[in-house]
């Protein structure tokens, strides 16, 4: 056991701190401090940035452009972001979809579409759930029927984060309507200028617009952007879920999160004193704040075994579960900090609003922040379904 | 012993429930949230017609009800319905303590709909705490700053209160006098509140102090505390069905048992809710009071957190959208925890208290 950074680690660790320090745009930082929305162009300056430093693709292997980070220096990585405010890299070209055609798809497919994931020609968004088919995924119902060298794509996804900003989908379709609810499933890449998408938003309840429906009628899609092979879909979905899930522990955010809350404590007052003096809440924050020191090793140590080879399966949906608990709890202590200040609707949504909250603590849309991420527990598996998987796997002898 | 609503009580709830549930949809208050006023002034004038502010006020000050049980009664609907209107701030509060000051014309006017208040007592650092206040008063003229005012913009008067030398007291205000300013913002939960800064500002002394500032404020605590329940009511009961209509892995998913365990925690919290309410009314003007309406606070604080996240994670996705209703019921629950004094404030009140 060595808690330590090796020297070497702690060399990547100063030159993080020193890219952050030399590249992050004070605008961007500002936002992302504040909780303000960033706008299309902020997020794509920001990976034009990382990625003119070989940075944006940081668990991408070299021979496909990417910085072939260990686990311990992508978690330097997030650790020193999250605490320099820099914006989070989009997760759906880069994590997502990037592993699957790296491990699944064709070398035209890697070639054609890996560089443009890295140099921003793409915008990528995920098309996996719909109204009916949330947690129950392999319920899905968007058809899609093979027309000669096309498929010819029916149906509907929601949820689908920052599709907005998106020229394209990577989807799950059902090819096969008679198979097995899995078996019939295939991984589809979609345009969304081709003729028949359609993209309404959704706004979220703190106002902001972060997610979409994207409808598909009779939408002709190349049989060339399929994925591996027909009606393996779900192989890839899955193995795409647990790329999700790595990271979802969000320690760097929970830092960060925590430092505003005592930053917030130390100006508000409560009874002539500031408030992190009060025993109660002090008594919060301190609470949080050994689980979540608990929780970095536990995120260390996953991450190591990870290193060393061994794919996180159980350990990704426990750091899910606890992760999001320890978040949402941060958030919570940050509305309460703030006291009858949570109340401004402090949001984009509405116009101009943002210039007239009073917000003596500079502490930006706590509450609004609150609701916003009880989607924490709720997406990419929810917390419930983690739970089944953790009991699924201990309890039956390694589960299917 | 009893539990039971007296007639006029009973009376007063059904035609309040049946009216906001004919009245107050889903469809119609996000109209009304994403109006310039924040709130309906129909609305608000059924809400005198159907007698609901009238029945804030006693027989004496030309109302028909005040006590603890009709406060409770009128905002666990209000709450059950998500109502956005400041029946809280304007006709309870701003109401109250005119009809404390002797102001029968005015107090007329409110029960009648025809009169809206502010009361604006809080300031930017002063968090739930009471008797902070740094606005001066100097001759009758007002100087300072009050934080996050309930309805400042559509208030005829606001009732300020300041420091006249050691003593606080409270100040009506007109919406034209000099040197007042109101910055005016939308609330998350819904209506609007504002910074208001007061500069030589002239006020008519009421006569009252921070001690009726105080029999106010607990009778707004009633009222928070049973609008908080009225919306845990709503938030169990959309969620319960919703746990037998949405259907996941080929079953409602109120057939998984890890969510039906807690369904069944939240109904018995609901209950216990339910108790604190009737605790806080049925003591609010005993001498103990404070113990009670702290024990309270801090219960409908606590198992209204439970209730609003448990509720959204129980609906997944759905609940998270700006236009579903069960968002907003949620956010109001929330949102009680930040007026009156919140959970932590309470839980240390209760331990001074009960321990004196
Ligand atoms: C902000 C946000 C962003 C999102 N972004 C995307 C995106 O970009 N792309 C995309 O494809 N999807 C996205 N999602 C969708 C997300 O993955 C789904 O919301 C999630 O899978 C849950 O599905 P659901 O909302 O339909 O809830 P449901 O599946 O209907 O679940 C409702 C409740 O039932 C519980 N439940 C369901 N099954 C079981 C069971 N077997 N045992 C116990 N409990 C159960 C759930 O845990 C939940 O509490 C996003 C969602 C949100 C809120």
């Amino acid at each position: 056991m060595d808690l330590s950074y090796s020297p070497e680690e702690q060399a990547f660790q100063a030159e993080v701190r020193q890219f952050l320090a030399d590249e992050l745009p004070g605008d961007i930082a500002d936002k992302v401090r504040l909780d303000t929305d960033l706008t299309k162009d902020d997020m794509e300056r920001w990976h034009a940035i990382l990625n003119n430093r070989g940075w944006l693709a940081q668990n991408w292997p070299a021979e496909f452009g990417g910085a072939e980070w260990s686990a311990v220096q992508r978690h330097i990585y997030d650790t020193e972001a999250a605490d320099a405010n820099a914006p989070r890299i989009v997760p759906f070209g880069l994590s997502m979809l990037g592993p699957v055609l790296q491990k699944f798809g064709s070398k035209e497919q890697q070639d054609h579409w890996l560089p443009r994931i890295l140099d921003g020609t793409d915008w990528w968004c995920q098309g996996y759930s719909e109204p009916g088919a949330g947690s129950d995924l392999a319920s899905l119902k968007t058809k899609a029927v093979r027309d000669g060298d096309h498929y010819i794509v029916n149906g509907q996804k929601t949820w689908t984060t920052l599709g907005q900003f998106a020229n394209m989908i990577f989807c799950l379709v059902r090819t096969d309507a008679d198979a097995k609810q899995q078996e019939g499933i295939s991984f589809l890449l979609i345009d969304m200028d081709t003729p028949g998408v359609e993209v309404r938003p959704i706004i979220l309840l703190d106002g902001c617009h972060e997610v979409n429906e994207v409808w598909f009628t009779d939408v002709r899609v190349p049989v060339a952007n399929l994925v591996g092979e027909e009606n393996k879909g779900w192989t890839y979905a899955k193995y795409l879920l647990t790329h999700e899930r790595t990271g979802l522990g969000g320690v760097g955010f929970s830092q960060a999160g925590l430092k505003t809350v005592k930053r917030i404590a130390k100006t508000a007052n409560h009874n002539g004193k500031p408030l992190i003096e009060n025993p109660h809440f002090a008594a919060r924050v301190a609470q949080v704040e050994i689980d979540l020191r608990a929780m970095a090793t536990t995120n260390l140590r996953i991450i190591s075994q990870a290193a060393a080879g061994e794919a996180p399966g159980l350990e990704a949906s426990m750091l899910k579960v606890k992760g999001s608990i320890i978040r949402q709890e941060i958030n919570d202590l940050a509305r309460r900090a703030v006291g009858p200040y949570a109340m401004p609707f402090a949001s984009e949504a509405v116009e101009g609003a943002n210039d007239r909250i009073p917000d003596p603590f500079d502490a930006g849309p706590v509450a609004g922040q609150y609701f916003n991420n009880r989607k924490l527990s709720i997406f990419g598996g929810s917390n419930e379904i983690q739970r089944g998987i953790i009991a699924k796997v201990t309890m039956s002898g390694g589960g299917k | 012993m009893n539990f039971n609503l007296t007639e006029e009580r009973q009376m007063l709830q059904d035609t309040l429930r049946r009216y906001l549930r004919e009245q107050y949809g889903t469809a119609r208050r996000n109209e009304i949230l994403g109006s310039d006023t924040g709130f309906s002034p129909d609305i608000w004038a059924e809400l005198a017609e159907l007698g609901v502010l009238g029945a804030l006020f006693t027989e004496d000050m030309g109302g028909f009800g005040g006590a603890g049980f009709d406060i409770a009664v009128v905002f666990e609907e209000l709450g059950r319905a998500g109502v956005v209107e400041p029946v809280l701030d304007s006709a309870l509060m701003g109401g109250r303590l005119l009809a404390a000051a002797g102001k029968t014309d005015l107090v007329e006017q409110v029960i009648g709909g025809a009169l809206h208040l502010a009361v604006a007592h809080a300031e930017p650092d002063s968090r739930y705490d009471l008797d902070h206040v740094n606005t001066t008063a100097t001759d009758n003229t007002l100087t300072g700053r009050k934080a996050v005012v309930m309805n400042a913009e559509a208030a005829e008067h606001l009732i300020i209160s300041a420091k006249d030398g050691d003593r606080i007291a409270l100040y009506l205000v007109d919406k034209g006098a000099a040197g007042l300013d109101i910055q005016g913002y939308p609330l998350l939960a819904g209506g609007r509140a504002a910074e208001v800064t007061l500069e030589n500002t002239p006020g008519t002394p009421l006569g009252l102090t921070l001690g009726d500032y105080e029999a106010t404020w607990r009778l707004a605590l009633v009222a928070q505390c049973a609008e908080a329940l009225g919306a845990m009511e709503t938030a169990t009961a959309q969620t319960q069905d919703y746990l037998m209509t949405r259907k996941q892995f080929g079953r409602p998913i109120g057939t998984f048992q890890a969510l039906a365990h807690r369904m069944s925690d939240l109904l018995i919290e609901l209950e216990q809710a339910r108790s604190a309410v009737i605790n806080a009314a049925g003591h609010v003007t005993d001498t103990d009071a404070d113990l009670h309406l702290s024990a309270s606070k801090n219960l409908i604080g606590r198992i209204g957190r439970l209730v609003a996240e448990e509720a959204i994670q129980m609906h997944g996705g759905i609940a998270m959208t700006q236009e579903y209703e069960l968002a907003h019921i949620a956010k109001r629950i929330i949102m009680a925890d930040h007026r009156f004094g919140d959970t932590d404030y309470h839980l240390e009140r209760f331990i001074a208290l009960s321990a004196a």
